[in-house]
């Protein structure tokens, strides 16, 4: 039996806990405003808003409920468009500025886009307007050509931002007319439903017989749609000693159910990183971000997975239950194929921190909301001008993710100028083995991850190639 | 006036095909579709699918009561594979089950034996093979071929432009209901409800008048839902024939990406001729487009790449000829444009190609030959031609000698960092290429409470056609637009209709409409003129909701007057009709006025390029468009900004991929990108233009559905500028989509072997540039 909030409603199912969250309230609560665009978390269409109890309030983020299994739904508020909707036929100040900017013309995605903006509005982000199209980043529409919601977005964001008072989002969305009132007492039902459910105590013995697991779902979702529904599945998506992020001496150390966006928010990661945003916004879009985890993105072996790149270049750990530890670059042994047994679970993620830059690229056919054709990670330690410690990845070249050992190695003792670069990639070209396929062909992809590596320097030091 | 669904689609309170209520009882359907590209079909195997958990039926051709036939054109294309598979795709067979699941469950447990064939996929090769949908067309303007001889410079070279997928959100979907007789209900997510009836007539036996397809709306439809809504509306026909049961199909995504056609992509040949003041003199095309196994409407869709060929330019000798060949692709089909970007890119091409040859701007040669009034079209029409207008409208307000000098400065500055601006005239003509369809009808209702319902052969989609029916008869009326309902598309209702397509749907029904008010108008007023003492009916007016007497308001109101009518036993109904007047064309000799007016503008479009990455922006389109005179802002701003960035994406991001099997790789989001909110241009700026000529649009109100994406060809030829920019050696290709990686490969090519020993010197990724 799953229990959770539905709009203003706690309610119970005993439906498998696979079924996806769409079909749920399509289906089974005809709850008809959730459309259905494409299943896999690429149009938005579906977008709901999930409120979790956090600290001392309620932290709601959009989702697409088509990548959402009801398991992670429990002890939550799921909030579709009815959930917001105003009695009659008045319209919430989203929604108006929606319909003010004409920013809808099928309508199809429109849902959508009024849940994510919502959601901007009740997240403790930074009210800007960079934010609000960050917001919608995940939505898309295929009518308007989006300038007409940009001008919704912007709208919204005049109306909630600066508003001079000490209040949290919540509140100035519900005294903004962008949320209804109940949304204020939702938190003490949150809480009484967490006492109600709390976590049984046998969960480590239970985990012990699966060997299956899913995080935020949204690769398995769309890869193995049809059979989720009744995958004899263990959620590690809500248990709270796996989404930590802290400091341990030289080390940083990440829960393995941590999203994207959990490590966005990090100040930890936003002061160990300094293009923080600006490096994960080219990674899937807001509410993937907010579902997808660090694990399921290492354990899914795509040979393109962006935060595989990413950690792999700080040469970070992954610890496995029964505390096994081993590189993450040690992990892939041919391709979908890694060194863990059926019922092994990442638990933790860890890596040092004192490398002093780092960079990330990445090209896709769509700059934002794509799978990178090539991507790259690099990180240094550099000392009296000269590099002391390397670590570089590439994804989208290989059969697997792929630490570049020889690169890494060539770099390290090097100054930063021309010799060292030219001499790297020329190693880098006999590490990869890219293939030919419907993101780029194996002369292109050569070309790409060579101009990433130069991008590298060119970001980290303003390096300037001599290409001409 | 805004959308007038803009209310309940913000509240998820409008109803699209997955959200009609569902009646007790409803299977759902799936299909088994072909995993081979071509083949002969030795046998299908359904036992384990039959014997699947809630199955109740599996239907094969055999076993259809009427034709295996749903070809609107031509009779080519069967509903289900009998003896052969044409394409990766094709359905096979129709799965019948309890719920969405068990049908999808079971379709995977049938497989079938397929002796393969040769698959082609290109156009060029079925040309070869002398494989084509229809005989060749032909345009011909003067003497190309003398004229040729005559020119100062002569250009050929070869242009490619690839498939665009419609991907409307809302997938393809169909429910059909039994109703009594043996009759149905159909609800279809399809732009062309007599098109679903027809197709749901032939497969199932049934005549016209025992189906009644029904239409509320489409999440986007964009050509895509013109034809290719019949099969899946044929599909549950047949399914509810054979069982007496309601039933669904909603498709995945990824099965309407796999089984439905896109639009068609065309490989051509140009040459082009101009003398030394740079006119063309000449222009020679030759057009070989990718129709996919079956016509479809890939005949009518090749007919307007020969219209539009020469785009916005008069040019005195033309010869331009055009094959549909057959390939094993799903049939390809209407798409925003319908054939005339196709023909427009290749132009462009022919002229970005002779002004680098010539070493001037491109812009030099399409100001200098853009088509005057009373200049000729190749298809005889003469022009009257607002394509001057437009440009020299959009230079006095966005000056585009001083963007171009922009980009230079930018381009002289930055290295790695290149701008490009290109200048993009268009001219689309507006009516049905096959003028019969030129046609609408439109049903008004006066109720006795005084509000008014009216219908028409038009589907909305989001270009907001419902928004503009009620406008008319709210104008006409004058009353509040409140008052007005517009409702379903019902081939109850309005028989015979054309598909809401060409642009053409808000003039055409809309025409309907008003004459269906007036008609009621009109014996209102001879009702009123009694009532209010006024010697003639022509002394009334009513003016919101109040009747005038020779322009001075009198005390009887709206209300009164209705219900005044119905009490004489006045008709407060009408059903009017409304053909376009004047226009006609000859196939046998391919000259005629096909089109009821020509819609013109010039966009200026600039660009950036990171030449380290090989990555681009648009920064801006800018244009001056002809609305004529809009009846509707918000709607018709819309159309034009959701147009261009639908061009924009055919040009750089989208891109189809079949291997040589004939199978579709970019088969999902995932792999098929169309613009995000991040991609579009910075800025969109729209001029109206200032045009006081009157035309035959409703309320002189012109059509804005399609013209307005091929603005976004100018994101093409602005990208090659700026590649050039970086690598003057290099002379890009004429090869659409400039993805990514094309961009990327031109930048380096010929410089390669500078920065990489290991890598091989990268091939030029377009081809024909001549």
């Amino acid at each position: 039996m799953i229990k959770f909030i539905l709009n203003n409603q706690t309610i119970e199912t005993d439906l498998p806990k696979g079924t996806t969250v769409l079909d749920f309230v399509r289906y089974h609560k005809n709850l008809k405003g959730t459309k259905i665009g494409c299943r896999e978390g690429d149009c938005g269409a579906c977008t709901i808003l999930v409120g979790e109890l956090s600290d001392d309030s309620v932290n709601y983020r959009s989702q697409t409920s088509c990548l959402m299994p009801l398991a992670n739904a429990r002890g939550k508020h799921i909030v579709t468009v009815e959930g917001i909707n105003k009695t009659g036929d008045e319209l919430t100040a989203v929604q108006k500025a929606m319909v003010d900017e004409s920013g809808t013309q099928c309508g199809f995605c429109t849902v959508g886009f009024v849940m994510s903006l919502t959601g901007f509005c009740v997240d403790e982000t930074e009210k800007n307007s960079e934010m609000a199209v960050s917001s919608i980043d995940g939505n898309i529409c295929r009518c308007t050509g989006y300038k007409s919601i940009e001008r919704a977005a912007e709208n919204i964001k005049c109306q909630i931002s600066d508003t001079g008072e000490q209040k949290s989002s919540l509140e100035t969305a519900i005294e903004k007319d962008i949320v209804p009132e109940y949304f204020s007492g939702i938190k003490e039902k949150l809480e009484n439903l967490k006492s109600e459910i709390s976590d049984s105590g046998n969960r480590k013995s239970q985990i012990a017989n699966r060997k299956f697991f899913v995080g935020g779902g949204t690769d398995l979702y769309v890869q193995r749609h049809d059979e989720m529904v009744y995958a004899p599945a263990e959620n590690l998506f809500d248990d709270s000693d796996l989404r930590r992020i802290e400091e341990n001496g030289e080390f940083i150390e990440v829960g393995a159910s941590a999203t994207v966006t959990d490590l966005l928010v990090s100040p930890i990661f936003q002061r160990v990183f300094p293009k923080f945003y600006k490096h994960l916004k080219l990674v899937s879009s807001t509410p993937i971000r907010n579902m997808a985890t660090l694990a399921g993105n290492f354990v899914n072996a795509s040979p393109i997975g962006d935060m595989t790149a990413w950690f792999m270049a700080l040469d970070a750990s992954i610890v496995l239950s029964g505390d096994r530890e081993l590189h993450l670059r040690e992990f892939y042994l041919g391709y979908k194929q890694l060194a863990k047994t059926d019922d092994e679970f990442i638990t933790k993620i860890r890596f040092r921190k004192d490398f002093n830059h780092f960079n990330f690229e990445k090209v896709s056919k769509r700059t934002y909301l794509d799978i990178s054709s090539v991507n790259s990670a690099i990180s240094l330690k550099v000392e009296d001008d000269k590099i002391k410690e390397a670590h570089v990845s590439a994804g989208g070249v290989a059969p697997i993710p792929l630490y570049l050992e020889k690169t890494s190695r060539f770099l390290r003792g090097k100054e930063i100028e021309e010799e060292t670069i030219s001499g790297a990639i020329e190693i880098l070209q006999s590490e990869i083995s890219p293939i030919s396929d419907v993101r780029g062909s194996e002369t292109y992809k050569r070309l790409l991850l060579q101009q990433l590596f130069t991008a590298h320097f060119v970001e980290l030091f303003g390096y300037q190639p001599n290409l001409i | 006036m805004k959308n007038v669904d803009s209310k309940s689609h913000v509240r998820g309170e409008s109803v699209y095909l997955d959200d009609v209520p569902l009646v007790q009882g409803t299977l759902y359907a799936c299909v088994y579709d072909s995993p081979v590209a071509h083949g002969k079909l030795k046998n299908v195997q359904i036992e384990a699918a039959e014997k699947s958990e809630g199955v109740v039926k599996i239907i094969l051709a055999k076993d259809l009561t009427g034709e295996n036939e749903i070809g609107g054109i031509l009779p080519d294309e069967p509903l289900l594979a009998d003896t052969e598979v044409h394409f990766c795709g094709m359905p096979v067979a129709i799965v019948l089950a309890e719920t969405e699941e068990q049908a999808r469950a079971a379709a995977k447990k049938i497989t079938s034996e397929i002796e393969p064939l040769e698959v082609v996929t290109e156009p060029r090769v079925a040309f070869a093979k002398n494989d084509l949908i229809v005989p060749p067309k032909h345009f011909k303007l003067g003497d190309a071929e003398n004229a040729f001889k005559k020119c100062e410079y002569v250009f050929e070279g070869r242009a490619e432009s690839n498939g665009q997928e419609h991907l409307y959100i809302e997938t393809q979907g169909a429910y059909t209901l039994p109703t009594e007789h043996g009759g149905m209900r159909v609800f279809s997510s399809t732009q062309g409800p007599t098109a679903v009836q027809r197709a749901v007539s032939r497969v199932t036996a049934l005549p016209m008048n025992l189906i009644e397809v029904d239409v509320t709306r489409l999440g986007g439809g964009f050509g895509g839902k013109e034809d290719q809504a019949n099969a899946w509306a044929a599909i549950c026909a047949v399914g509810t024939q054979l069982t007496k049961r309601p039933v669904k199909y909603a498709l995945h995504r990824m099965e309407d990406m796999r089984m439905t056609g896109k639009r068609h992509p065309y490989s051509s040949d140009y040459k082009i001729g101009l003398n030394k003041d740079l006119k063309i003199i000449a222009y020679e095309a030759t057009f070989y487009q990718n129709a996919g196994a079956s016509a479809d409407l890939s005949p009518p869709v090749l007919e307007r790449t020969l219209f539009h060929c020469t785009n916005a330019y008069f040019v005195p000798n033309v010869s331009a000829t055009a094959y549909s060949c057959r390939t094993n692709l799903p049939p390809n089909t209407a798409f925003r444009g319908f054939g005339g970007p196709q023909g427009m890119f290749v132009i462009e091409s022919a002229i970005a190609h002779a002004a680098e040859k010539l070493n001037v701007p491109a812009s030099e040669i399409q100001k200098k030959n853009l088509i005057q009034n009373g200049d000729e079209f190749p298809y005889g029409q003469k022009a009257e031609s607002e394509a001057a207008a437009s440009w020299t409208q959009a230079d006095a307000k966005y000056d585009f000698a001083k963007l171009q000098a922009n980009a230079d400065e930018f381009n002289e500055q930055n290295k790695f960092i290149k701008k490009g601006v290109a200048l993009q005239p268009i001219c689309f003509g507006i009516s049905f290429t096959k003028t019969p369809m030129n046609q609408a009808r439109s049903l008004v209702h006066v109720y006795t409470d005084g509000s008014v319902a009216v219908s028409t052969g038009a589907v909305e989609m989001g270009q907001g056609v419902n928004t503009k029916m009620a406008q008319v008869a709210s104008r006409v009326f004058s009353m509040p637009i409140e008052r007005v309902k517009v409702h379903t598309t019902n081939t109850l209702r309005i028989a015979n209709t054309s598909p809401t397509a060409a642009s053409a749907a808000a003039d055409l029904n809309g025409r309907a409409t008003q004459i269906a008010c007036e008609t009621i108008l009109q014996r209102l007023k001879e009702v009123a003129a009694p009532l209010v003492e006024a010697e003639t009916p022509d002394d009334v007016s009513i003016e919101n909701g109040f009747v005038f007497r020779n322009g001075e308001s009198t005390n009887l109101d709206w209300l009164v007057l209705v219900n005044e009518a119905h009490m004489q036993r006045v008709s407060l109904s009408e059903h009017s009709h409304y053909a376009t007047q004047g226009i006609n064309f000859d196939w046998s000799v391919a000259k005629g006025h096909p089109f009821a007016y020509h819609v013109y503008g010039t966009a200026i479009v600039g660009v950036t390029v990171d030449c380290l990455r090989g990555v681009y922006e648009v920064d801006y389109v800018k244009c001056c468009h002809d609305f004529g005179t809009s009846m509707n802002t918000s709607v018709d701003y819309g159309q034009i900004e959701g147009g261009i960035v639908q061009g924009i994406g055919w040009m750089t991001m989208e891109e189809v991929v079949f291997d040589a099997d004939g199978r579709l790789r970019s088969n999902a989001l995932s792999t098929y990108k169309i613009p995000d909110i991040y991609s579009v241009p910075r800025e969109i700026d729209i001029l109206p233009l200032e045009t006081d000529r009157e035309n035959l649009a409703i309320f002189n109100s012109k059509a804005v559905g399609e013209p307005p994406l091929m603005y976004g060809l100018g994101a093409y030829f602005a990208i090659r500028e700026a590649v050039k920019a970086f690598n003057a050696e290099n002379s890009p290709g004429f090869d659409a989509p400039f993805t990514a990686e094309k961009v990327l490969m031109n930048l380096y090519t010929g410089k390669a072997e500078k920065i990489g020993k290991e890598l091989k010197n990268p091939e030029p990724a377009g081809n024909g540039s001549g």
